[in-house]
């Protein structure tokens, strides 16, 4: 656990590093560089390779939001062996949504329950 | 005088201060290693438990999803977020952050077209083209498979 713990450190941490080369030396906004990691992530997956470092780094690969990316791709590669063409429209937000809306909801609730800080 | 485009863009260099990388770099690897350490915690206890591999990492993703939103509301987030840049921002925890900064921001435009809407400000655009690649990517691999 300790040997997992390390990797998802190390290449988790390298993933936000190289996002924070693109914030400093590229005029990306962060929204950009959240929807460039989604991107990248469904393409790597897509290729084949981000599974196999999800094997291998663990959180470290399933925790930055390129492994969101690899979610939504294995959804649609999944749902389509099951279930045929449908698949390529149900598959991707049938695996986000957990994630999504668990952000959604409690988006919400904390908009109920606190007030904006100022500036 | 007249400024060029490219003028401007000196003169913005100058004024505008310079990034710290030596500092900002190594703070983004940290502190992002360290959101993704808690999520493989919490793998490895949602896995003692019996739950799959992914079952259990998304289970972990929601809980990290909910301690953001809780930390963003509290405006410990953006404490954070102010030295750890990226390293808060390229996990899921920076997903959740900028969909609850958004729907506490807005608050005070109401909650449909205030916080209803203004939700999906950085959500929006991360979940139509993650969406939209992985349906490209769904065409390609039917037809290929």
């Amino acid at each position: 656990m300790i040997m997992d713990c390390i990797l998802a450190f190390i290449f988790g941490g390298l993933l936000c590093a190289i996002g924070q080369v693109l914030i400093d030396y590229t005029k990306l906004t962060p929204a950009r560089i959240l929807t460039g990691y989604v991107v990248a992530g469904v393409i790597l997956s897509a290729v084949g390779l981000y599974p196999k470092f999800v094997e291998f780094a663990g959180a470290g690969a399933t925790v930055p939001l390129t492994g969101f990316g690899n979610l939504l791709a294995e959804g649609v590669r999944e749902a389509i062996d099951e279930k045929g063409f449908l698949g390529v429209f149900t598959g991707g937000l049938t695996a986000g949504a957990g994630g999504i809306a668990a952000a959604l909801l409690f988006g919400l609730i904390i908009s109920l329950i606190f007030k904006p800080k100022d500036k | 005088m007249k400024v060029s485009r490219e003028l401007y863009s000196d003169m913005q260099n100058q004024v505008a201060p310079k990034s710290k990388s030596y500092k900002n770099i190594p703070l983004a690897f940290v502190i992002g290693g360290l959101i993704c350490v808690i999520g493989q915690l919490l793998i490895s206890m949602f896995m003692s438990f019996d739950f799959e591999q992914k079952e259990a990492s998304a289970w972990a993703s929601i809980i990290l999803v909910g301690a953001s939103a809780l930390f963003t509301g509290l405006g410990l987030y953006e404490k954070i977020a102010k030295h750890a840049g990226a390293g808060t921002l390229v996990p899921i925890t920076g997903f959740a952050n900028s969909i609850s900064s958004s729907a506490l921001e807005f608050k005070s435009e109401g909650f449909i077209l205030g916080v209803g809407a203004k939700i999906f400000t950085i959500a929006g655009p991360v979940i139509l083209y993650g969406t939209t690649a992985s349906i490209i990517f769904g065409l390609i691999y039917y037809f290929i498979r």
